[in-house]
């Protein structure tokens, strides 16, 4: 029992440290937890806030889904076929430890101040995770499987959707999990750096206005939010971690 | 070396290895020369000390491997790729483990577009068959070593092929199981007539299970010795195993593979 509450009363003795420090000093950046927290179901109930969660949603949702329809695929063509390797193997590796922070300015006078530099941003801070953690899994597929396949006289489509992709698919919700992560990274510093849309816009607004307990306020929703989507994609991942281990 | 067929001369061929060498693009040649006729609803053996090539001979059969010379001809008709006249029982089992029994024995004819129902309906003869009723719904993870490789025999026997090609099927269960798999595997035979080509490094394997055992040499593979035995069909496995003809069967062939060991 107690080791189940730990995280939560660890959490408890944080927020209880925060309302102390923040009570004691009073510094105008960092308001007391609780002033915060009444800020919060203020945010909520905001229109520009709802519309910003919509738009950011629109915008993460569509560079996730484009980062998994492209990063799949060529992640299993690069682990099947070494000419593919070859070629994208490193540039798959220097992206996924890029600062692409740095990129997303460059990105504005291509795909325009709004959302389509903001999906941009979402695809390129999410999609190598994916690639290089399906092509992972590719390689662990034992290679039987794809001689039992072809005995069977499987087609090249067939071994791809029934062993090769189910084979790869403890890897590859690893890495979208971890995607999911890096891409509300790129949704929320893609607004920042654009400063007009979404989230983005609202924090500018905060700061501009010094209204600190929305800003934080917002801060803590999108930490949630953030840690609840990942925790969704860890538990689709935990239901085939089973065989992860019998491969 | 020739083959001396004259103990079951009017058996019809199954399958015919004719002249087949195969060197790979790095220059070791794996087998030379290969040339040995399978019978018939026979169960053939390739026994041979590790790094003689028979597993890459029974690919070559399969279809899995192209052989750089000679060819494999399977009921008169030469092998160019996976042949539906025979079916690969894999030493780890091949099973999906992201699949229950029913569908990994169902695979073969999911993969030849046989529709759901029926492919469950044959798939489910044969897992009762080879003894794994019940376990229809259970996935690999959760069953023994043994009863994988039922599954893996059940998965062969519903594409309903001439041809059982087995890979060392049994060489990853434990002992007393693999008595027992082998006890199950003839009696499934007399039921299924099949030609059974039966790789093996295990010499009371072979001449338990064998009318004929094919014997390869290592470095490169080359046939040694062909050696007719019909032990395995006469009387209970305790008789047999007792029979002073298979002993002196197995003594001999282990003095034979014994100059390769070193």
């Amino acid at each position: 029992m107690a080791r189940r509450f730990a995280p939560l009363l660890t959490l408890i003795a944080w927020a209880l440290v925060w309302e102390v420090v923040a009570q004691s000093v009073e510094i105008s950046v960092l308001p007391p937890l609780s002033s915060v927290l009444v800020g919060v179901t203020e945010v909520v109930q905001l229109k520009s806030f709802r519309l910003a969660l919509l738009e950011t949603g629109r915008a993460f949702g569509i560079g996730m889904a484009l980062s998994v329809v492209v990063g799949v695929p060529l992640g299993v063509l690069m682990g099947v076929f070494r000419p593919a390797d070859r070629l994208l193997n490193v540039w798959a590796n220097v992206f996924i430890s890029a600062p692409l922070t740095a990129v997303v300015p460059a990105l504005m006078p291509l795909l325009g101040i709004g959302q389509t530099t903001v999906i941009a941003t979402v695809f390129l801070f999410a999609v190598w995770v994916i690639v290089l953690d399906a092509r992972e899994g590719v390689r662990k597929v034992n290679p039987s499987l794809i001689d039992m396949a072809r005995t069977h006289h499987a087609s090249r489509l067939a071994i791809f959707t029934k062993i090769l992709v189910p084979g790869a698919l403890p890897e590859v919700l690893t890495g979208i999990r971890l995607a999911v992560v890096r891409g509300v990274k790129g949704v929320i510093i893609g607004q920042i750096v654009i400063a007009l849309v979404g989230f983005g816009a609202l924090f500018d607004l905060y700061l501009q206005t010094f209204s600190m307990e929305r800003f934080w306020a917002l801060v803590i929703i999108i930490f949630v939010l953030a840690f609840l989507l990942v925790e969704g994609v860890g538990l689709i991942e935990r239901r085939v971690a089973f065989y992860a281990k019998s491969r | 070396m020739s083959l001396p067929d004259t103990t079951v001369p009017a058996r019809e061929v199954a399958v015919k290895v004719d002249g087949v060498g195969m060197v790979y693009p790095t220059g070791t040649e794996a087998l030379r020369d290969i040339a040995v006729e399978f019978p018939r609803g026979a169960l053939v053996s390739l026994l041979g000390p590790s790094g003689c090539g028979k597993t890459t001979l029974l690919k070559i059969i399969a279809g899995l491997i192209e052989p750089t010379r000679g060819q494999v001809i399977i009921n008169g008709t030469t092998v160019h790729g996976p042949s539906p006249a025979s079916a690969f029982v894999f030493q780890d089992f091949a099973l999906m483990p992201w699949a229950t029994v029913l569908r990994n024995v169902a695979f073969g004819l999911e993969l030849r577009g046989v529709r759901k129902r029926e492919r469950e309906a044959i798939a489910r003869k044969y897992i009762a068959e080879v003894g794994l009723a019940g376990a229809e719904n259970r996935y690999p993870h959760e069953m023994s070593g043994g009863m994988r490789q039922r599954a893996g025999l059940a998965r062969a026997l519903a594409v309903d092929a001439d041809v059982l090609l087995m890979d060392e099927p049994f060489s990853a269960i434990d002992e007393q199981m693999r008595r027992k798999l082998q006890e199950d595997l003839l009696s499934l035979l007399r039921v299924e007539k099949k030609t059974v080509i039966f790789v093996t490094h295990s010499i009371e394997e072979a001449v338990y299970l064998s009318d004929r055992i094919v014997i390869l040499s290592p470095n490169p593979g080359e046939v040694s010795q062909v050696v007719d035995t019909s032990l395995a069909h006469e009387g209970d496995p305790e008789t047999i195993r007792r029979d002073p003809r298979y002993v002196a069967l197995v003594d001999e062939i282990w003095s034979g593979l014994k100059r390769y060991l070193d």
